[in-house]
């Protein structure tokens, strides 16, 4: 298990320095100044001048891409352009507030998704099934940026039961969350019953059957667990959309994470800012593919002697 | 194959009727879709304007009709242009393995690494949001998913046994890959690109939506909903009808998509 994780970890690491680069390439090989860009065209080109220089835009490409990792590895992502703060403080203020948000909205999503999984599953072909699989597919294809709108305009305005937008209360995590984890629970309830439906069709559920055991503690028991592992992946996986749909739910809500953080900067032309959301989201979503990974191990035994 | 999938007959269906009002929209409708009328701002849904009057007082329905357009335009080359590329170089990757399966894959991971439409947000954020940025971020972030279908292929169909005969009978790589390898691949393909279709439909309208993408006045279903925001209070219309289009016609692709992945899954039993 420690050699699988150290080798795991070894394996990640030209995956970051790839992202890292590109995040770096990315506003230096697009057309145009970036320095330009951030004051306007109508900038005087002596401004301009300064703020290359105060950027370290002057020094050749090799020069700013080596004190990019530099400060990339070390936790220095350079200097707000808008706020003149470190990028990196920036981005801790917001953290606490889309880590909540995701984790919540996860959470809720897997409640709802793989009982309701299960349920298809075990009546698969019937009405319930028909209704779960109908849901699921209704739910992955409501975009985001509509069904929260629409919460809004019944929960909030004509009901009165969640505040629009901000992060006062409990009650404000409702409805940024619920629109957040309805496509994640979406897939997963799909995923949950495929994969439920192939494991109840082994042959050692129907031999736990014949010595007895119960329906329900042949489903729970024994074919579920062994269907996790796809439940697993896919929830893993599905970890970047909700990273991506909490850009789009925190601009609904006005929710005070780094979404609202990368969009308010890009609004800003806050290019240092949106470097370092950018690579906080993406490292986030690799490293949660290692733990993906890692917990394969625990759930299959067979994957750890590989 | 439809009589046992109502499912791809439904979204079929669908996305036939969202083509036709895309393709006859402008005679669907007496108002222009850009044409204001000031003193109706944000009227609500009446006969003669079946969805309402937005924050300018444009036709509500005729703005959705032109908006079908772009998603349309989007995702049809944003489609094509992506699964021609992905293939092409998952083609090369799988089949001579090597030096240029090492750059490809390696891109892929890379890329791969951002989630969804992250990749999409940075590239249009650092060149500037407009309808052609849209198109190369999309297809930037599309290509991958149909590079990696056709890799694992092209990887499994080196070593079947007729693709084998016809190389001992000296086809040269290229007649192989094309007669071949792409085939044994392309219904994974087809359905790859179907949904890509959806995925493609979304990506634009969260663009514009973010005010990164389409910009007005050209009606596009995300900066409809992204002017729906302010009026969310007073006049919900702004933000139904455009978000009820999107859902309709990502819902029309992901059921065809779906219905196809069932015809065409050898395990899943046909009846």
């Amino acid at each position: 298990m420690t050699r699988f994780l150290i080798k795991r970890l070894l394996l990640t690491v030209p995956v970051l320095i790839g992202i890292a680069t590109l995040v770096f390439l990315m506003l230096h090989l697009v057309p145009g100044d970036p320095a330009q860009m951030m004051l306007g065209e109508s900038a005087p080109p002596s401004d301009v001048a300064d703020l290359r220089a105060r950027l370290g835009m002057d020094r050749p490409l090799y020069v700013q891409y080596g004190s990019f990792m530099k400060g990339v590895a070390t936790g220095d992502l350079g200097t707000s352009f808008r706020t003149n703060r470190p990028v990196t403080s920036l981005i801790a203020e917001r953290m606490p507030a889309t880590f909540e948000l995701a984790l919540v909205s996860m959470l809720a999503a897997i409640l709802v998704a793989v009982p309701l999984g299960i349920i298809a599953a075990v009546y698969a072909g019937g009405a319930i099934d028909h209704a779960a699989t109908t849901l699921a597919l209704l739910g992955i294809s409501v975009p985001n940026f509509w069904l929260g709108p629409l919460l809004a305009i019944v929960f909030s305005i004509e009901l009165g039961w969640f505040p629009v937008s901000g992060r006062e209360s409990l009650g404000s995590l409702v409805l940024p969350a619920i629109t957040l984890g309805a496509p994640l629970a979406a897939i997963l309830a799909r995923t949950t019953r495929a994969s439920l439906i192939e494991e109840l069709n082994e042959q050692y559920v129907l031999a736990a059957r014949a010595r007895g055991v119960s329906r329900t503690r042949a489903v729970l028991a024994h074919a579920f667990r062994n269907s996790l592992i796809p439940i697993v992946t896919v929830a893993g996986l599905q970890f970047g959309s909700v990273l991506t749909g909490a850009v789009i739910t925190e601009t609904i809500f006005a929710w005070p994470g780094i979404g609202r953080l990368l969009i308010q900067s890009i609004n800003s032309r806050d290019y240092p800012a949106v470097q370092g959301c950018i690579l906080l989201i993406a490292v986030t979503y690799v490293a949660m593919n290692v733990i993906v990974d890692v917990a394969y191990g625990w759930l299959d035994p067979r994957i750890r002697y590989e | 194959m439809s009589r046992k999938s109502p499912l791809l007959a439904a979204g079929i269906a669908i996305v036939a009727v969202g083509a036709l009002a895309a393709l006859i929209g402008p005679w669907l409708t007496p108002f222009d879709p850009a044409d204001q009328n000031l003193p109706l701002r944000l009227a609500a849904p009446t006969l003669s304007h079946p969805f309402g009057l937005d924050e300018l007082g444009r036709d509500i329905l005729a703005r959705v009709l032109a908006g079908a357009r772009i998603s349309f335009l989007v995702g049809i080359i944003v489609v094509s242009i992506s699964s021609a590329v992905g293939t092409a170089l998952g083609a090369v990757a799988g089949y001579f393995g090597g030096f240029w399966d090492d750059v490809i894959s390696r891109t892929v991971d890379i890329l791969l690494a951002f989630p969804g439409l992250l990749l999409a947000i940075a590239l249009v954020a650092v060149m500037g949001p407009s309808l052609g940025n849209v198109l190369f971020a999309l297809t930037i972030i599309g290509w991958v998913g149909y590079a990696r279908i056709v890799r694992g292929q092209a990887l499994r169909a080196r070593e079947f046994e007729y693709v084998q005969a016809s190389r001992a009978l000296g086809a040269g790589p290229l007649h192989v890959l094309v007669r071949h390898v792409i085939p044994a691949a392309l219904p994974a393909v087809v359905v790859q690109a179907t949904l890509g279709m959806a995925g493609a439909i979304i990506g634009e309208a969260s663009l514009s939506f973010l005010g990164l993408g389409v910009q007005p006045p050209t009606p596009s279903w995300g900066n409809m909903l992204n002017g729906g925001r302010a009026h969310i209070l007073d006049a919900p219309h702004l933000t139904i009808f455009p978000g009820l289009a999107i859902a309709l016609l990502v819902l029309g692709f992901n059921f065809i998509g779906d219905g196809l992945r069932d015809a065409t899954d050898p395990k899943k039993p046909r009846g």
